[in-house]
């Protein structure tokens, strides 16, 4: 089981409290959780990712086990405290603002 | 008795202000999407319970959002199961909230001058179709219109609009958008467009070719040319549905009207303090009465001498009285933006705007007085208004 937080105004969208749950069938990377979440949630396609080229949008940052998986190719198989479900994986707006 | 609903997009939210005929007493419902900038809100003529929203972010980009009670309970359009399913029972790609180009996109004017590619950023307006609830057109920026047939489930380009000398339009200062979409009730192939800082548009087969109407227009500070085809920084054009020839318009300096469906403007700023400003509209029941709100000028966004003056002309423009009676007269320094002004068809003609100060200001009485609904709203994107019978 894989926990997922999201930001604020995505679990408003997609009406969820807290952290959401899923079970993927194959490795886990950000790739393919992003994917799990765009398909129990059709509302977030486009608000994580673009909806063409599938590139992460610039304000948002993913984060696991104390470490940014922002930057790293999105097929990148993250650690397996992710994937027991022992940590969670973060999708967090940037801060920007003043 | 009718009543009316107002409806107002801001920096973070929407609300929806509701009130009898008399438009005393206001309920103040919101915010809708509390945190999002919503651009604006429009209901459906054919359908005024269904309402469209144009909800955005730069964090979480594009959301087009549905009411189909009045704007009671809100969905994004296309992310119900049923609507992801194809035809073979497995699911399609999710199309919702998608706004693509159409074709090679090609690019257009960057501020220093090069050419810069055409990136989707948010949708500014949205315009239901007259007749049909599901058909309503999007103006987006960078500048396109794009049309769903469905609902807000899916929608297209026509982007027969960049090929009228794209490569040459420039984003003004707040963006290069389609911010203006008037639809002609009297022939449904035409349909009026304005982009800021590229001008305004016509088309006569239904968008799929479009040709500038700027002819008229001066831009000499801004423009080498004072004469270009593209390139004037139109801020808003108005037409009153009895007479979809006349066009009045507010550009970044002047005020203007054609009597020929834009083939060719005159100035009609008059007496007016400035003749820089945004929003422009024209009074429900008298086709030749119009309103402006001058602003200072280009370099300083708020009324001059800090008094919040609405100008009325009766006469179609040139001349023009200030209404102020109801609205502060000094140390007022909002602006009012290009989508944030609107009538109600009652009678008398109620009149509607929105500041960037939060307020929005009503008037019962055609603008000859005007009140407060509220006071202390995010800064106003948008206001639309639906008379309801």
């Amino acid at each position: 089981m894989i926990r997922v937080l999201l930001p604020f105004h995505l679990r408003n969208l997609a009406r969820v409290d807290g952290e959401v749950q899923l079970e993927l069938a194959g490795p886990v990377t950000p790739a393919a959780i992003v994917d799990a979440i765009e398909a129990r949630y059709p509302v977030l396609r486009g608000t994580i990712r673009d909806h063409v080229t599938k590139k992460r949008r610039p304000m948002l940052r993913f984060f696991a086990c104390e470490e940014d998986w922002s930057l790293e190719p999105p097929d990148t198989v993250l650690p397996e405290a992710v994937a027991t479900g022992k940590e969670p994986f973060m999708i967090i707006g940037a801060i920007a603002g003043g | 008795m009718s009543t009316v609903r107002v409806l107002v997009g801001t920096r973070k939210g929407a609300f929806i202000l509701t009130a009898d005929g008399k438009r005393k007493n206001w309920d103040v419902s919101g915010p809708h999407f509390g945190g999002w900038e919503i651009y604006h809100l429009k209901g459906s003529p054919s359908d005024p319970n269904r309402i469209y929203a144009s909800q955005s972010s730069g964090w979480f980009g594009q959301i087009i959002q549905r009411s189909d009670d009045g704007g009671k309970t809100w969905n994004p359009p296309g992310t119900k199961p049923e609507d992801l399913m194809g035809a073979d029972g497995f699911p399609k790609a999710g199309v919702s909230n998608m706004f693509v180009y159409e074709g090679e996109v090609g690019t257009h004017k960057w501020y220093d001058g090069t050419q810069h590619p055409w990136e989707f950023k948010r949708i500014w307006h949205l315009e239901p179709s007259t007749t049909d609830p599901d058909t309503v057109y999007a103006g987006a920026e960078d500048a396109a219109i794009f049309k769903t047939t469905d609902g807000g489930k899916s929608w297209k380009e026509l982007s027969g609009l960049r090929s009228a000398k794209g490569s040459l339009w420039q984003p003004g200062a707040g963006g290069m958008a389609v911010h203006t979409i008037l639809l002609d009730p009297k022939n449904a192939k035409r349909m009026y467009i304005a982009i800021s800082a590229a001008g305004a548009f016509r088309t006569d087969d239904g968008g799929k070719s479009w040709k500038p109407i700027n002819r008229g227009l001066k831009s000499q500070y801004e423009l080498p040319d004072p004469d270009a085809e593209v390139g004037h920084c139109v801020h808003r054009i108005a037409l009153h549905p009895s007479r979809p020839d006349v066009l009045f318009m507010q550009k970044h300096w002047d005020v203007l009207r054609t009597d020929n469906a834009g083939d060719q403007w005159t100035d009609v700023g008059g007496n007016l303090p400035t003749d820089f400003g945004f929003p422009i509209d024209v009074h429900a029941h008298e086709p030749e009465t119009i309103y402006v709100v001058p602003i200072t000028s280009d370099s300083l966004h708020y009324p001059p001498e800090g008094k919040l003056r609405v100008y009325r002309s009766k006469s179609g423009g040139n001349d023009w009285e200030p209404l102020t009676k109801g609205l502060p007269q000094k140390d007022c320094y909002v602006n009012v933006l290009r989508d944030s002004m609107c009538v109600d068809s009652l009678e008398p003609c109620g009149v509607y705007f929105g500041t960037t100060g939060g307020q929005v200001y009503g008037s019962a009485d055609g603008g000859d007085s005007w009140n407060p609904i509220v006071r202390d709203l995010p800064a106003v994107l948008s206001v639309e208004v639906q008379t309801l019978p």
